[in-house]
């Protein structure tokens, strides 16, 4: 795993003829950079073998079931990788990130359901088929979301892209002859591994139990695919990063105006950017659907795109370990710690007679994301992991950009005056 | 034939009749002042060479075909190369990557390599802070950045915004010496400023633009000795 860690953080390295720190895009020494690899590689392994100790810390947990948050917290993480293209590289604000994966799930169902008009008039997928069109769908309706706004910037951008996630999964809500409403759509197919295996199904003859309980291989054949894809999103979001195309979205972030003066293609550029960051939220919504086997519009409301933009920004805007360490800490409290607390609270009331202990925290999730961000943008409006970019944009101060920017002011004077 | 060509050019901002029929020429080697007061359409005419704006009537043409009408990436594409007015430059990417990207158009590697360091021969302070955040050097550093970078996309014409604006008298020296470097090196320079004096001095020709109007054109050393010019633009009572 360490070599996909060097391709990653590598880029800017190779490019610039020294390495770079990928957390804070610093330069690092050799040294320094093998240690970072190394805690990588070791937390990667923990996360990768996590499935097979589950059992224990569910019992430690006093069997709350942590694998299925595990799943969702790695797939969100995907998605706030997706939506870091859009917001963090490109810098355009999109409220509406929802609406993709919405329609990457709905895609997998229409194509493989039993109950989808479609595959009852005999047009039906394999999964695997199913999560490329998702994808491919995705990112076409990225791309049709992106052309009208193109003129649109900040605030306009924000409240267009939000319509745009409320209207589609209202959409698949009043288009009950495909969608059957509100009921939802069930079962979805699963992905066909080899011999007829399917990733969900237990696997056959396998047997292990730790703690005194038995490993869920289902649970964990899909989080190893999930994890997989995660690998596989970082790797390509650090090249596109690195490429000509990420320059450009750096460029256009930066003033668009000037990003035109260098030969970009702002429109080109835009569109390429809502229609990839669209596709990662579509296949993510495919393997949405299919781990819970039944998808209903109510999946798809406003708080996803909330959450996950909250990843994104918590993590650090742009920076791609930064959007993953958000991700998994902001996925923590969203997926496992909010929907549990309530049980633990509500037993330490009882056990202390503290009964002011006793709420119900998934209530007031949405609050407690509103206070996380509000608090993040007063105390470290730069994210967890910051970028250095954002870093010097949002405290010159501590940069001492005050000061030298004074004396290269004079510097420059004396220099050419002496120069003359 | 005329390097660039402005002929009779209307541009509008929604009603408002900001060009009223323009017409210049740039030929090769030249550097053409374009010279005129606050609001008279100097800035819109650079909108209209270099694609933010289209002309509603009249045409731009380059090495005689019409570039009016393209996108502002495409026009680049051709050689048209502008270091716009507040220069621009990225803030947060550093000098290095500035440059690169006034590159961004072109494919050579080993061409832009060389391009980087005839920039960095001319602009040896940029040199000195090639790793520095563009954002957090001094006003004349970022318009030698801007200049730079516009050259990096080795232009066939270099449109000049306003480079002294917000300058030291000193650094406006410098600016301007630097423009006469580039223009001896072998680019034309269509130069827009409101600095009359300054300009017509490193000028061939110059334009004088009233209310989106060319009200004068001569060589740079009549329009220098022209009465009106001279109470107009250059403090003269």
């Amino acid at each position: 795993m360490s070599e996909a860690r060097t391709g990653v953080g590598g880029e800017a390295a190779v490019a610039r003829g020294s390495h770079v720190d990928p957390f804070t895009e610093e330069p690092v020494t050799r040294a320094e950079q093998r240690r970072k690899q190394a805690i990588f590689a070791g937390v990667l392994a923990l996360v990768a073998l996590y499935p097979l100790i589950h059992p224990a810390v569910d019992t430690a947990l006093g069997g709350t079931q942590t694998m299925l948050p595990m799943m969702q917290i790695t797939l969100f993480v995907i998605l706030a990788l997706g939506l870091n293209i859009v917001v963090g590289f490109a810098g355009l604000l999109d409220l509406g990130y929802v609406a993709f994966f919405a329609i990457g799930a709905y895609t997998v169902a229409f194509l493989t359901s039993p109950q989808s008009p479609l595959v009852q008039a005999g047009i039906s997928a394999p999964f695997w088929v199913a999560m490329v069109l998702s994808l491919v769908v995705a990112a076409l309706f990225g791309v049709l979301l992106g052309a009208p706004t193109l003129r649109l910037r900040g605030d306009y951008l924000a409240i267009v892209t939000l319509a745009f996630g409320e209207i589609v999964p209202r959409l698949f809500l009043n288009l009950e002859q495909w969608t059957k409403g509100s009921k939802g759509i069930n079962p979805i197919a699963k992905p066909l591994l080899f011999g007829g295996y399917h990733i969900g199904d237990p696997v056959p003859g396998f047997t292990l139990t730790v703690a005194g309980q038995p490993v869920n291989s289902g649970q964990a054949t899909w989080y190893w695919l999930i994890l997989l894809v995660g690998l596989l999103t970082i790797f390509l979001i650090s090249r596109l990063r690195d490429s000509r195309l990420g320059r450009a979205w750096m460029a256009m972030r930066e003033d668009e105006v000037a990003a035109s003066f260098m030969g970009i293609n702002l429109v080109q550029t835009k569109l390429l950017a809502f229609g990839l960051g669209a596709s990662f939220s579509g296949f993510s919504g495919s393997i949405f659907a299919s781990i819970l086997q039944t998808i209903d519009p109510s999946q798809f409301d406003f708080s996803v795109s909330i959450i996950v933009l909250s990843m994104v920004i918590v993590g650090g805007l742009g920076n791609i370990w930064g959007v993953i360490a958000g991700g998994f800490l902001m996925g923590f409290f969203n997926f496992f710690l909010a929907p549990n607390a309530d049980d633990w609270l509500g037993g330490i009331a009882e056990r202390t007679g503290l009964d002011f202990l006793a709420i119900n925290l998934e209530d007031k999730k949405l609050l407690i994301f509103g206070l996380a961000l509000v608090l993040m943008m007063v105390l470290r409006p730069e994210g967890l992991v910051p970028s250095a970019r954002r870093k010097a944009e949002l405290h010159p101060d501590t940069e001492d950009t005050a000061a030298a920017e004074r004396q290269t002011l004079y510097g420059a004077s004396d220099h050419h005056a002496g120069g003359d | 034939m005329a390097l660039l060509q402005l002929d009779n050019v209307h541009a509008y901002y929604g009603n408002i009749h900001a060009l009223k029929g323009v017409s210049l020429e740039v030929a090769e080697g030249e550097v053409v002042s374009l010279i005129g007061s606050n609001g008279a359409g100097k800035s819109t005419t650079l909108k209209t060479i270099s694609g933010l704006l289209a002309p509603r009537e009249g045409e731009v043409r380059l090495q005689g075909k019409r570039i009016s009408g393209l996108p502002a990436h495409k026009i680049v594409a051709r050689g048209v190369s502008q270091s716009p007015e507040g220069r621009k430059i990225f803030p947060r990417m550093s000098v290095r990557e500035n440059l690169e990207m006034g590159a961004f158009a072109r494919k050579s590697g080993a061409e832009i390599k060389g391009d980087t360091e005839r920039v960095l021969d001319l602009f040896p302070r940029l040199r000195e802070r090639l790793d520095q955040k563009a954002g957090t050097m001094s006003g004349g550093e970022q318009q030698m950045l801007a200049i730079g970078r516009a050259l990096m996309a080795r232009p066939n014409i270099l449109l000049l915004d306003e480079p002294s604006m917000g300058l030291s008298p000193v650094l406006v020296d410098q600016i301007f010496d630097i423009i006469r470097e580039i223009n001896a090196r072998g680019t034309t320079i269509l130069l827009v400023e409101q600095n009359a004096l300054k300009a017509l001095e490193v000028a061939t020709r110059g334009y004088v633009l009233q209310t989106g109007q060319i009200v004068l054109q001569d060589s740079a050393a009549n329009l220098q000795r022209n009465e009106m010019v001279r109470k107009a633009y250059l403090g003269e009572e």
